[in-house]
Protein backbone atom coordinates (compact mmCIF):
# COMPACT_ATOMS: atom_id res chain seq x y z
CA UNK A 1 0.00 0.00 0.00
CA UNK A 2 1.58 3.23 -1.20
CA UNK A 3 0.95 5.90 1.85
CA UNK A 4 -0.47 9.39 0.99
CA UNK A 5 3.18 11.05 2.32
CA UNK A 6 4.91 9.04 -0.53
CA UNK A 7 2.39 9.79 -3.22
CA UNK A 8 2.97 13.67 -2.25
CA UNK A 9 6.23 13.45 -2.93
CA UNK A 10 6.68 11.22 -5.81
CA UNK A 11 4.39 13.94 -6.94
CA UNK A 12 6.67 16.65 -5.75
CA UNK A 13 9.48 14.98 -8.13
CA UNK A 14 7.21 14.63 -11.18
CA UNK A 15 6.18 18.50 -10.94
CA UNK A 16 2.92 17.81 -10.21
CA UNK A 17 0.40 19.67 -8.69
CA UNK A 18 -2.21 16.93 -7.20
CA UNK A 19 -5.32 18.04 -5.26
CA UNK A 20 -6.07 16.47 -1.90
CA UNK A 21 -8.91 14.27 -3.61
CA UNK A 22 -6.54 13.45 -6.96
CA UNK A 23 -3.96 12.34 -4.40
CA UNK A 24 -6.20 9.75 -2.52
CA UNK A 25 -7.33 8.58 -5.41
CA UNK A 26 -3.72 8.15 -6.51
CA UNK A 27 -2.48 6.42 -4.02
CA UNK A 28 -5.36 3.63 -4.63
CA UNK A 29 -5.08 3.27 -7.80
CA UNK A 30 -0.98 3.31 -7.58
CA UNK A 31 -1.35 0.82 -4.67
CA UNK A 32 -3.29 -1.66 -6.93
CA UNK A 33 -1.38 -1.37 -10.16
CA UNK A 34 1.61 -2.32 -7.80
CA UNK A 35 0.50 -5.00 -6.37
CA UNK A 36 0.13 -6.58 -9.46
CA UNK A 37 3.12 -5.70 -10.75
CA UNK A 38 4.85 -7.16 -6.98
CA UNK A 39 4.42 -10.60 -8.47
CA UNK A 40 7.61 -10.18 -10.72
CA UNK A 41 9.81 -9.69 -8.03
CA UNK A 42 9.12 -13.24 -6.69
CA UNK A 43 11.06 -14.89 -10.12
CA UNK A 44 14.51 -16.10 -9.66
CA UNK A 45 16.05 -13.34 -11.67
CA UNK A 46 19.80 -14.24 -10.20
CA UNK A 47 22.77 -13.94 -12.45
CA UNK A 48 20.22 -12.41 -15.60
CA UNK A 49 21.64 -9.14 -17.25
CA UNK A 50 19.07 -6.24 -17.66
CA UNK A 51 18.26 -5.19 -20.89
CA UNK A 52 17.86 -1.39 -21.30
CA UNK A 53 17.73 -1.90 -25.09
CA UNK A 54 16.62 -4.93 -27.61
CA UNK A 55 19.14 -3.51 -30.28
CA UNK A 56 23.03 -4.02 -29.87
CA UNK A 57 23.75 -0.33 -29.99
CA UNK A 58 26.89 0.93 -30.51
CA UNK A 59 27.36 4.81 -30.70
CA UNK A 60 26.20 6.04 -33.50
CA UNK A 61 27.97 9.21 -34.63
CA UNK A 62 27.59 11.63 -38.08
CA UNK A 63 30.54 13.23 -39.10
CA UNK A 64 30.78 16.55 -37.25
CA UNK A 65 29.64 19.29 -40.36
CA UNK A 66 27.46 21.85 -40.01
CA UNK A 67 23.99 21.24 -41.16
CA UNK A 68 21.00 23.63 -41.40
CA UNK A 69 19.08 23.56 -38.39
CA UNK A 70 15.88 25.43 -37.22
CA UNK A 71 16.48 29.03 -36.76
CA UNK A 72 16.04 30.83 -33.27
CA UNK A 73 12.29 32.60 -34.92
CA UNK A 74 11.60 29.06 -36.07
CA UNK A 75 12.92 27.34 -32.76
CA UNK A 76 11.06 30.40 -30.61
CA UNK A 77 7.38 30.44 -32.39
CA UNK A 78 5.37 27.97 -30.49
CA UNK A 79 6.95 29.20 -26.70
CA UNK A 80 4.27 30.85 -24.45
CA UNK A 81 7.09 33.49 -23.61
CA UNK A 82 8.87 33.95 -26.80
CA UNK A 83 11.77 36.90 -25.68
CA UNK A 84 14.63 38.45 -27.96
CA UNK A 85 16.97 36.02 -25.73
CA UNK A 86 15.14 32.70 -25.99
CA UNK A 87 12.19 31.32 -23.64
CA UNK A 88 11.06 33.30 -21.04
CA UNK A 89 10.14 31.96 -17.84
CA UNK A 90 8.76 33.14 -14.26
CA UNK A 91 11.54 34.14 -11.46
CA UNK A 92 12.85 31.10 -9.70
CA UNK A 93 11.51 32.88 -6.82
CA UNK A 94 11.05 31.18 -3.38
CA UNK A 95 9.67 28.12 -5.05
CA UNK A 96 12.96 26.38 -6.19
CA UNK A 97 14.55 23.89 -4.60
CA UNK B 1 -19.11 5.38 -58.52
CA UNK B 2 -17.67 6.57 -55.32
CA UNK B 3 -18.86 3.56 -53.64
CA UNK B 4 -16.48 1.86 -56.39
CA UNK B 5 -13.87 3.52 -55.64
CA UNK B 6 -14.04 3.36 -51.90
CA UNK B 7 -14.32 -0.80 -52.30
CA UNK B 8 -10.93 -0.39 -53.81
CA UNK B 9 -7.77 -1.14 -51.58
CA UNK B 10 -4.56 1.16 -51.06
CA UNK B 11 -2.48 -1.10 -53.31
CA UNK B 12 -5.09 -1.69 -56.11
CA UNK B 13 -5.88 2.48 -56.29
CA UNK B 14 -2.07 2.40 -56.79
CA UNK B 15 -2.47 0.11 -59.39
CA UNK B 16 -5.23 1.99 -61.06
CA UNK B 17 -3.56 5.75 -61.26
CA UNK B 18 -0.16 4.39 -62.51
CA UNK B 19 -2.46 3.07 -65.34
CA UNK B 20 -4.28 5.81 -65.86
CA UNK B 21 -7.85 4.50 -65.16
CA UNK B 22 -7.85 7.10 -62.11
CA UNK B 23 -7.71 10.37 -61.01
CA UNK B 24 -5.17 10.45 -57.84
CA UNK B 25 -6.61 14.08 -57.27
CA UNK B 26 -10.65 12.64 -57.32
CA UNK B 27 -9.76 9.98 -55.10
CA UNK B 28 -8.29 12.34 -52.91
CA UNK B 29 -11.28 14.70 -52.91
CA UNK B 30 -13.40 11.38 -52.27
CA UNK B 31 -11.64 10.56 -49.39
CA UNK B 32 -11.11 14.04 -47.80
CA UNK B 33 -14.64 14.83 -47.86
CA UNK B 34 -15.47 11.53 -46.29
CA UNK B 35 -12.72 12.32 -43.33
CA UNK B 36 -14.25 15.83 -42.90
CA UNK B 37 -17.62 14.35 -42.46
CA UNK B 38 -16.39 12.66 -39.38
CA UNK B 39 -18.78 10.52 -37.89
CA UNK B 40 -16.86 8.97 -35.61
CA UNK B 41 -14.43 11.86 -34.23
CA UNK B 42 -11.44 9.64 -36.08
CA UNK B 43 -9.88 13.14 -36.88
CA UNK B 44 -8.12 15.80 -34.95
CA UNK B 45 -7.25 17.24 -38.27
CA UNK B 46 -8.55 17.07 -42.08
CA UNK B 47 -6.33 18.62 -45.21
CA UNK B 48 -9.16 21.67 -46.23
CA UNK B 49 -7.06 21.77 -49.64
CA UNK B 50 -6.40 19.35 -52.70
CA UNK B 51 -2.57 17.40 -51.96
CA UNK B 52 -0.18 18.72 -54.49
CA UNK B 53 -0.32 16.67 -57.30
CA UNK B 54 2.49 13.42 -56.54
CA UNK B 55 5.77 13.52 -58.52
CA UNK B 56 5.75 11.46 -61.61
CA UNK B 57 6.59 8.37 -60.98
CA UNK B 58 6.38 8.38 -57.56
CA UNK B 59 5.40 4.35 -56.39
CA UNK B 60 2.42 5.66 -54.21
CA UNK B 61 1.05 7.34 -56.82
CA UNK B 62 -0.66 10.02 -54.75
CA UNK B 63 -2.83 8.14 -53.00
CA UNK B 64 -3.37 9.68 -49.54
CA UNK B 65 -2.50 9.02 -45.68
CA UNK B 66 -4.33 9.45 -42.88
CA UNK B 67 -1.44 9.78 -39.85
CA UNK B 68 -1.91 9.41 -36.06
CA UNK B 69 -1.66 12.72 -33.83
CA UNK B 70 1.32 12.59 -32.07
CA UNK B 71 3.70 12.39 -35.93
CA UNK B 72 5.00 15.81 -36.05
CA UNK B 73 3.49 17.43 -39.23
CA UNK B 74 4.95 20.73 -40.23
CA UNK B 75 2.67 23.63 -39.70
CA UNK B 76 -0.47 20.93 -38.91
CA UNK B 77 -1.49 20.61 -35.05
CA UNK B 78 0.22 17.86 -33.85
CA UNK B 79 -1.01 17.47 -30.45
CA UNK B 80 -0.60 13.83 -29.41
CA UNK B 81 -4.34 13.68 -27.65
CA UNK B 82 -3.28 16.16 -24.75
CA UNK B 83 -4.50 19.54 -23.61
CA UNK B 84 -1.00 20.21 -22.95
CA UNK B 85 -0.14 20.59 -26.98
CA UNK B 86 -3.35 21.92 -28.06
CA UNK B 87 -2.58 23.91 -31.12
CA UNK B 88 1.32 22.67 -31.46
CA UNK B 89 2.27 23.15 -35.27
CA UNK B 90 5.62 21.96 -35.23
CA UNK B 91 8.31 23.30 -37.73
CA UNK B 92 9.73 20.11 -38.77
CA UNK B 93 8.05 16.45 -39.89
CA UNK B 94 8.24 13.35 -38.64
CA UNK B 95 10.58 11.54 -40.75
CA UNK B 96 8.70 8.53 -41.84
CA UNK B 97 5.47 11.30 -42.79
CA UNK B 98 8.34 12.70 -45.07
CA UNK B 99 9.50 9.53 -46.57
CA UNK B 100 5.68 8.76 -47.61
CA UNK B 101 5.07 12.67 -48.55
CA UNK B 102 7.89 11.64 -51.20
CA UNK B 103 6.99 8.37 -52.35
CA UNK B 104 3.73 9.91 -53.31
CA UNK B 105 1.43 9.24 -50.33
CA UNK B 106 0.03 13.18 -48.99
CA UNK B 107 -1.26 14.27 -45.70
CA UNK B 108 -4.75 13.15 -45.87
CA UNK B 109 -5.90 14.16 -42.26
CA UNK B 110 -4.08 13.45 -38.87
CA UNK B 111 -6.00 11.07 -36.03
CA UNK B 112 -7.44 11.05 -32.93
CA UNK B 113 -5.19 8.61 -30.18
CA UNK B 114 -5.27 8.07 -26.78
CA UNK B 115 -3.50 11.37 -24.66
CA UNK B 116 0.51 10.48 -25.49
CA UNK B 117 -0.36 7.13 -27.19
CA UNK B 118 -1.35 5.50 -23.21
CA UNK B 119 -4.54 3.45 -23.87
CA UNK B 120 -6.53 0.93 -25.33
CA UNK B 121 -9.27 2.42 -25.83
CA UNK B 122 -9.04 5.76 -27.06
CA UNK B 123 -11.08 7.34 -24.60
CA UNK B 124 -8.31 8.62 -22.57
CA UNK B 125 -7.80 11.79 -25.46
CA UNK B 126 -8.19 15.01 -24.79
CA UNK B 127 -10.30 15.36 -28.03
CA UNK B 128 -12.88 13.02 -27.04
CA UNK B 129 -13.88 9.00 -27.40
CA UNK B 130 -13.39 7.60 -31.36
CA UNK B 131 -16.29 5.44 -32.25
CA UNK B 132 -15.74 1.85 -33.45
CA UNK B 133 -17.66 1.60 -36.89
CA UNK B 134 -18.73 -1.56 -36.08
CA UNK B 135 -21.13 -0.60 -33.39
CA UNK B 136 -20.91 3.10 -32.16
CA UNK B 137 -21.73 2.46 -28.55
CA UNK B 138 -18.34 0.70 -28.16
CA UNK B 139 -14.75 1.60 -28.64
CA UNK B 140 -11.92 0.87 -31.35
CA UNK B 141 -9.31 0.22 -29.24
CA UNK B 142 -5.82 2.27 -29.28
CA UNK B 143 -4.19 4.16 -28.45
CA UNK B 144 -3.66 4.22 -32.82
CA UNK B 145 -7.71 3.99 -32.63
CA UNK B 146 -8.52 7.13 -34.94
CA UNK B 147 -6.79 5.65 -37.45
CA UNK B 148 -8.18 1.55 -36.94
CA UNK B 149 -11.33 3.30 -37.03
CA UNK B 150 -10.54 5.63 -40.00
CA UNK B 151 -9.22 2.51 -42.22
CA UNK B 152 -12.15 0.48 -40.84
CA UNK B 153 -14.89 2.75 -42.07
CA UNK B 154 -13.30 4.07 -45.56
CA UNK B 155 -12.79 7.22 -44.39
CA UNK B 156 -8.61 7.02 -44.90
CA UNK B 157 -7.47 4.74 -47.55
CA UNK B 158 -4.88 3.46 -45.08
CA UNK B 159 -2.91 4.94 -42.08
CA UNK B 160 0.06 5.50 -39.72
CA UNK B 161 0.07 3.89 -36.09
CA UNK B 162 2.74 4.00 -33.42
CA UNK B 163 2.91 0.76 -30.91
CA UNK B 164 4.56 0.63 -27.51
CA UNK B 165 2.73 -2.59 -26.17
CA UNK B 166 0.03 -3.09 -28.89
CA UNK B 167 -1.48 0.49 -30.10
CA UNK B 168 -1.21 -0.74 -33.40
CA UNK B 169 -2.41 -4.40 -33.39
CA UNK B 170 -5.11 -4.12 -30.62
CA UNK B 171 -7.27 -1.03 -32.63
CA UNK B 172 -6.57 -3.56 -35.83
CA UNK B 173 -8.42 -6.27 -34.09
CA UNK B 174 -11.47 -4.64 -32.38
CA UNK B 175 -11.80 -2.51 -36.04
CA UNK B 176 -11.50 -5.55 -38.04
CA UNK B 177 -8.36 -4.57 -40.16
CA UNK B 178 -4.36 -5.78 -40.60
CA UNK B 179 -2.16 -3.94 -38.34
CA UNK B 180 1.58 -4.70 -38.16
CA UNK B 181 4.28 -3.50 -35.58
CA UNK B 182 7.80 -3.43 -37.33
CA UNK B 183 10.84 -4.95 -35.61
CA UNK B 184 12.38 -2.18 -33.33
CA UNK B 185 13.85 0.07 -35.17
CA UNK B 186 12.77 -0.07 -38.52
CA UNK B 187 11.44 2.97 -39.08
CA UNK B 188 12.70 5.90 -37.30
CA UNK B 189 11.16 7.39 -34.55
CA UNK B 190 12.23 11.25 -35.85
CA UNK B 191 9.26 13.54 -35.28
CA UNK B 192 7.06 11.10 -32.94
CA UNK B 193 6.16 12.43 -30.00
CA UNK B 194 8.04 10.15 -27.49
CA UNK B 195 5.85 7.67 -24.85
CA UNK B 196 8.83 4.93 -24.28
CA UNK B 197 11.44 5.21 -26.19
CA UNK B 198 12.90 1.53 -26.17
CA UNK B 199 9.67 0.34 -26.55
CA UNK B 200 7.81 3.02 -29.62
CA UNK B 201 7.61 1.91 -32.81
CA UNK B 202 5.80 3.36 -36.32
CA UNK B 203 3.37 1.18 -38.44
CA UNK B 204 0.65 0.72 -40.73
CA UNK B 205 -3.20 0.06 -40.37
CA UNK B 206 -4.16 -1.20 -43.45
CA UNK B 207 -7.45 -3.02 -45.04
CA UNK B 208 -5.55 -5.96 -46.08
CA UNK B 209 -1.72 -7.33 -45.88
CA UNK B 210 -0.69 -6.02 -49.32
CA UNK B 211 -2.14 -2.37 -48.23
CA UNK B 212 0.10 -2.75 -45.23
CA UNK B 213 3.71 -4.65 -46.48
CA UNK B 214 3.34 -1.57 -49.90
CA UNK B 215 3.38 1.11 -46.68
CA UNK B 216 5.89 -0.31 -45.02
CA UNK B 217 8.16 -0.82 -47.61
CA UNK B 218 8.01 3.10 -48.08
CA UNK B 219 8.76 3.76 -44.70
CA UNK B 220 11.45 1.92 -43.12
CA UNK B 221 15.18 2.60 -43.43
CA UNK B 222 18.19 3.92 -41.36
CA UNK B 223 17.89 7.44 -40.76
CA UNK B 224 20.63 9.84 -38.99
CA UNK B 225 17.78 11.71 -36.85
CA UNK B 226 17.36 8.44 -35.13
CA UNK B 227 20.65 6.61 -33.84
CA UNK B 228 18.27 3.34 -32.67
CA UNK B 229 17.19 3.17 -36.29
CA UNK B 230 18.27 0.31 -38.99
CA UNK B 231 18.52 -0.79 -42.38
CA UNK B 232 16.61 -4.23 -42.51
CA UNK B 233 18.50 -6.75 -44.39
CA UNK B 234 16.57 -6.82 -47.44
CA UNK B 235 13.71 -4.61 -49.21
CA UNK B 236 9.91 -5.09 -47.75
CA UNK B 237 8.23 -7.32 -50.70
CA UNK B 238 4.65 -7.64 -51.47
CA UNK B 239 3.26 -10.83 -50.42
CA UNK B 240 2.43 -13.43 -53.09
CA UNK B 241 2.36 -16.87 -51.00
CA UNK B 242 -0.52 -18.87 -51.56
CA UNK B 243 -0.08 -21.59 -48.75
CA UNK B 244 1.56 -22.60 -45.68
CA UNK B 245 3.30 -25.70 -46.56
CA UNK B 246 5.97 -26.27 -44.37
CA UNK B 247 5.80 -23.50 -41.68
CA UNK B 248 5.79 -24.13 -38.38
CA UNK B 249 3.33 -22.27 -35.96
CA UNK B 250 3.46 -22.32 -32.46
CA UNK B 251 1.35 -21.57 -29.99
CA UNK B 252 2.47 -20.24 -26.72
CA UNK B 253 -0.35 -21.81 -24.12
CA UNK B 254 0.59 -18.92 -21.69
CA UNK B 255 -1.16 -16.31 -24.15
CA UNK B 256 -3.95 -18.53 -25.11
CA UNK B 257 -5.69 -19.94 -22.63
CA UNK B 258 -8.70 -18.88 -20.87
CA UNK B 259 -6.55 -18.44 -17.64
CA UNK B 260 -5.09 -15.13 -19.16
CA UNK B 261 -8.94 -14.25 -19.22
CA UNK B 262 -9.21 -14.56 -22.92
CA UNK B 263 -12.73 -14.23 -23.86
CA UNK B 264 -14.13 -17.78 -24.90
CA UNK B 265 -15.55 -16.08 -28.41
CA UNK B 266 -12.16 -15.02 -29.29
CA UNK B 267 -9.98 -18.39 -28.75
CA UNK B 268 -13.38 -20.12 -30.87
CA UNK B 269 -12.53 -17.83 -33.35
CA UNK B 270 -9.16 -18.40 -32.86
CA UNK B 271 -9.31 -21.99 -32.96
CA UNK B 272 -11.06 -21.95 -36.53
CA UNK B 273 -7.93 -19.73 -38.15
CA UNK B 274 -5.33 -22.82 -36.47
CA UNK B 275 -7.44 -25.22 -38.48
CA UNK B 276 -7.72 -23.07 -41.59
CA UNK B 277 -3.71 -22.78 -41.32
CA UNK B 278 -3.69 -26.47 -41.29
CA UNK B 279 -5.24 -26.91 -44.18
CA UNK B 280 -3.37 -24.52 -45.70
CA UNK B 281 -0.60 -26.99 -44.98
CA UNK B 282 0.86 -25.36 -41.56
CA UNK B 283 2.11 -27.32 -38.85
CA UNK B 284 0.48 -26.09 -35.52
CA UNK B 285 2.01 -27.02 -32.89
CA UNK B 286 2.18 -25.91 -29.01
CA UNK B 287 5.12 -24.13 -28.06
CA UNK B 288 6.02 -22.55 -24.40
CA UNK B 289 7.15 -18.74 -23.34
CA UNK B 290 7.45 -19.42 -19.60
CA UNK B 291 7.87 -15.33 -18.51
CA UNK B 292 5.31 -14.24 -20.81
CA UNK B 293 2.61 -13.64 -17.90
CA UNK B 294 4.97 -11.74 -16.54
CA UNK B 295 5.41 -9.59 -19.46
CA UNK B 296 2.53 -7.12 -18.75
CA UNK B 297 3.84 -6.43 -15.21
CA UNK B 298 7.58 -5.53 -16.63
CA UNK B 299 5.77 -3.20 -19.23
CA UNK B 300 3.89 -1.48 -16.71
CA UNK B 301 7.28 -0.41 -15.21
CA UNK B 302 9.47 0.05 -18.10
CA UNK B 303 6.79 2.22 -19.85
CA UNK B 304 5.83 4.36 -17.47
CA UNK B 305 9.67 5.12 -16.78
CA UNK B 306 10.54 6.17 -19.89
CA UNK B 307 7.03 8.39 -20.07
CA UNK B 308 8.21 10.14 -16.70
CA UNK B 309 11.61 11.05 -18.23
CA UNK B 310 10.22 11.54 -22.10
CA UNK B 311 7.61 13.69 -20.44
CA UNK B 312 9.46 15.84 -18.25
CA UNK B 313 9.72 17.97 -20.81
CA UNK B 314 6.11 19.19 -21.12
CA UNK B 315 6.64 22.70 -18.50
CA UNK B 316 4.97 25.65 -20.16
CA UNK B 317 8.26 26.90 -21.22
CA UNK B 318 8.92 25.86 -25.01
CA UNK B 319 5.72 24.82 -26.01
CA UNK B 320 2.55 24.24 -25.48
CA UNK B 321 0.18 24.95 -22.31
CA UNK B 322 1.36 27.67 -19.60
CA UNK B 323 -0.41 27.94 -16.55
CA UNK B 324 0.00 30.29 -13.33
CA UNK B 325 2.68 32.09 -15.40
CA UNK B 326 2.60 34.55 -12.94
CA UNK B 327 3.91 33.17 -9.82
CA UNK B 328 7.24 31.36 -9.45
CA UNK B 329 8.97 29.10 -12.00
CA UNK B 330 8.44 25.76 -9.72
CA UNK B 331 4.98 26.68 -9.33
CA UNK B 332 4.38 27.68 -12.88
CA UNK B 333 6.00 23.98 -13.68
CA UNK B 334 3.47 21.75 -11.74
CA UNK B 335 0.30 23.91 -12.34
CA UNK B 336 0.95 23.40 -15.95
CA UNK B 337 1.17 19.95 -16.22
CA UNK B 338 -1.72 19.14 -13.82
CA UNK B 339 -3.82 21.16 -16.14
CA UNK B 340 -2.39 20.02 -19.22
CA UNK B 341 -2.48 16.38 -18.25
CA UNK B 342 -5.28 13.65 -18.43
CA UNK B 343 -5.77 11.18 -15.27
CA UNK B 344 -3.90 8.35 -17.28
CA UNK B 345 -0.52 10.55 -18.34
CA UNK B 346 -0.59 11.82 -14.54
CA UNK B 347 -0.89 8.15 -13.26
CA UNK B 348 1.94 7.14 -15.40
CA UNK B 349 4.11 9.62 -14.86
CA UNK B 350 3.59 9.04 -11.13
CA UNK B 351 4.27 5.10 -11.66
CA UNK B 352 6.87 5.58 -13.67
CA UNK B 353 8.42 8.52 -11.22
CA UNK B 354 7.86 6.14 -8.33
CA UNK B 355 9.71 3.09 -10.34
CA UNK B 356 12.71 5.06 -10.44
CA UNK B 357 13.11 7.43 -7.23
CA UNK B 358 15.94 6.42 -4.69
CA UNK B 359 15.33 3.27 -2.61
CA UNK B 360 13.29 1.36 -5.70
CA UNK B 361 14.84 1.65 -8.59
CA UNK B 362 16.72 -1.72 -8.13
CA UNK B 363 13.51 -3.41 -7.04
CA UNK B 364 10.86 -2.10 -9.64
CA UNK B 365 13.07 -1.15 -12.81
CA UNK B 366 15.96 -3.14 -12.63
CA UNK B 367 13.62 -6.20 -11.96
CA UNK B 368 11.62 -5.62 -14.90
CA UNK B 369 14.37 -5.50 -17.23
CA UNK B 370 15.97 -8.35 -16.01
CA UNK B 371 12.29 -10.08 -16.86
CA UNK B 372 12.79 -8.50 -20.20
CA UNK B 373 15.79 -10.30 -20.73
CA UNK B 374 14.15 -13.44 -19.98
CA UNK B 375 10.89 -12.85 -22.35
CA UNK B 376 14.03 -12.09 -25.29
CA UNK B 377 15.03 -15.35 -24.10
CA UNK B 378 11.99 -17.20 -24.36
CA UNK B 379 11.13 -16.45 -27.79
CA UNK B 380 14.88 -16.73 -28.93
CA UNK B 381 14.12 -20.88 -27.64
CA UNK B 382 10.53 -20.85 -29.70
CA UNK B 383 12.22 -20.33 -32.38
CA UNK B 384 14.76 -22.41 -32.80
CA UNK B 385 11.55 -24.96 -32.97
CA UNK B 386 9.06 -23.04 -34.74
CA UNK B 387 8.52 -20.38 -37.30
CA UNK B 388 5.93 -17.89 -35.76
CA UNK B 389 3.95 -17.57 -32.87
CA UNK B 390 0.37 -17.31 -33.12
CA UNK B 391 -2.16 -16.08 -30.46
CA UNK B 392 -4.98 -13.82 -30.45
CA UNK B 393 -4.26 -10.23 -30.62
CA UNK B 394 -6.24 -9.14 -27.95
CA UNK B 395 -8.17 -10.94 -24.96
CA UNK B 396 -11.52 -9.63 -25.95
CA UNK B 397 -13.37 -7.72 -28.89
CA UNK B 398 -14.16 -4.09 -28.81
CA UNK B 399 -16.23 -3.22 -25.67
CA UNK B 400 -18.31 -0.77 -24.60
CA UNK B 401 -17.53 2.92 -23.90
CA UNK B 402 -16.81 3.35 -20.47
CA UNK B 403 -16.71 -0.19 -19.25
CA UNK B 404 -13.08 -0.04 -18.13
CA UNK B 405 -12.46 3.63 -17.81
CA UNK B 406 -12.28 3.26 -14.19
CA UNK B 407 -10.22 0.45 -14.38
CA UNK B 408 -6.96 1.28 -15.06
CA UNK B 409 -5.72 -2.17 -13.95
CA UNK B 410 -8.54 -4.12 -16.16
CA UNK B 411 -7.85 -1.94 -18.87
CA UNK B 412 -3.97 -2.76 -18.87
CA UNK B 413 -5.13 -6.14 -18.76
CA UNK B 414 -6.33 -5.82 -22.71
CA UNK B 415 -2.32 -6.05 -23.60
CA UNK B 416 -1.73 -9.42 -22.15
CA UNK B 417 -1.15 -10.50 -25.76
CA UNK B 418 0.86 -8.02 -27.17
CA UNK B 419 2.75 -6.62 -24.61
CA UNK B 420 5.85 -9.84 -24.74
CA UNK B 421 6.49 -8.72 -28.30
CA UNK B 422 7.09 -5.47 -27.71
CA UNK B 423 9.10 -6.15 -24.74
CA UNK B 424 11.14 -8.29 -27.22
CA UNK B 425 11.78 -5.82 -30.47
CA UNK B 426 10.38 -8.01 -32.88
CA UNK B 427 7.71 -7.65 -35.17
CA UNK B 428 4.24 -8.75 -35.08
CA UNK B 429 1.20 -8.11 -37.08
CA UNK B 430 -2.48 -8.72 -36.42
CA UNK B 431 -5.10 -9.92 -39.13
CA UNK B 432 -9.23 -10.12 -38.94
CA UNK B 433 -9.55 -13.69 -38.48
CA UNK B 434 -13.62 -13.68 -37.61
CA UNK B 435 -16.39 -11.98 -36.11
CA UNK B 436 -17.53 -12.96 -32.47
CA UNK B 437 -21.26 -11.97 -31.36
CA UNK B 438 -20.74 -9.25 -34.81
CA UNK B 439 -17.36 -7.56 -33.68
CA UNK B 440 -14.09 -8.82 -35.03
CA UNK B 441 -11.27 -10.72 -33.61
CA UNK B 442 -7.68 -10.26 -34.51
CA UNK B 443 -5.02 -12.71 -35.19
CA UNK B 444 -1.33 -12.06 -34.10
CA UNK B 445 1.33 -13.76 -36.15
CA UNK B 446 4.74 -13.29 -34.45
CA UNK B 447 8.42 -13.70 -36.22
CA UNK B 448 12.02 -13.26 -34.65
CA UNK B 449 13.79 -9.82 -35.62
CA UNK B 450 13.68 -8.89 -39.23
CA UNK B 451 10.89 -11.55 -40.41
CA UNK B 452 9.11 -8.96 -41.83
CA UNK B 453 8.89 -10.02 -45.12
CA UNK B 454 8.12 -13.75 -44.22
CA UNK B 455 5.61 -12.73 -41.72
CA UNK B 456 3.54 -10.60 -44.21
CA UNK B 457 3.47 -13.85 -46.52
CA UNK B 458 2.22 -16.50 -44.08
CA UNK B 459 -0.12 -13.71 -42.76
CA UNK B 460 -1.20 -12.86 -46.77
CA UNK B 461 -2.01 -16.80 -47.56
CA UNK B 462 -4.42 -16.85 -44.41
CA UNK B 463 -5.85 -13.91 -45.39
CA UNK B 464 -6.95 -15.03 -48.34
CA UNK B 465 -7.83 -18.35 -46.54
CA UNK B 466 -10.16 -16.72 -43.72
CA UNK B 467 -11.61 -13.99 -46.47
CA UNK B 468 -12.66 -11.78 -44.04
CA UNK B 469 -15.17 -9.33 -45.02
CA UNK B 470 -15.28 -5.63 -44.04
CA UNK B 471 -17.51 -4.05 -45.96
CA UNK B 472 -20.49 -3.72 -43.90
CA UNK B 473 -18.18 -1.47 -41.86
CA UNK B 474 -17.39 1.01 -44.76
CA UNK B 475 -20.88 1.18 -45.48
CA UNK B 476 -21.96 1.39 -42.05
CA UNK B 477 -19.19 3.50 -40.07
CA UNK B 478 -19.08 5.99 -42.69
CA UNK B 479 -22.99 6.63 -42.55
CA UNK B 480 -23.51 10.03 -40.64
CA UNK B 481 -23.93 10.55 -37.22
Amino acid sequence: MLERQQVDHVARLARLELSDSEADTMAVELSKILDHIEAIRALDLEGVEPTSHVVDLVNALRADVPQRSLTPQQALAQAPEPTEAGFGVPSPGQGAE
Amino acid sequence: MSQDLLELSAAQAVAAIRAGELDAAELFELYRSRAAADPLNAFTWVAEDAAAAAPAGAPLAGVPVAVKDLFCTEGVPSQSGSRILEGYRPPYTATVVAKLARAGAPLLAKTNQDEFAMGSSNENSAYGPVLNPWDRARVPGGSSGGSAAAVAAGLAPWALGTDTGGSIRQPAAFCGIVGLKPTYGACSRYGMIAFASSLDQAGPLTRDVTDAALLLRHMVGRDQNDSTSLELPEEIRLPSRGDLKGVRLGVPQELTGTAGGIDPGVLASFEASLAQAQALGASVEPCTLPHAPHALSAYYIIAPAEASANLARFDGVRYGLRVAGDSDLDTMYSCTRAHGFGAEVKRRIMLGTYALSSGYYDAYYGTAQRVRTRISQDFQSAFAEVDFIVTPTAPTTAFELGAKSHDPLAMYLNDFCTVPMSLAGIPAISIPCGLSDGLPVGLQLAGPAFSENALLDAAYALEQALAFDGRSARAGGGAPA
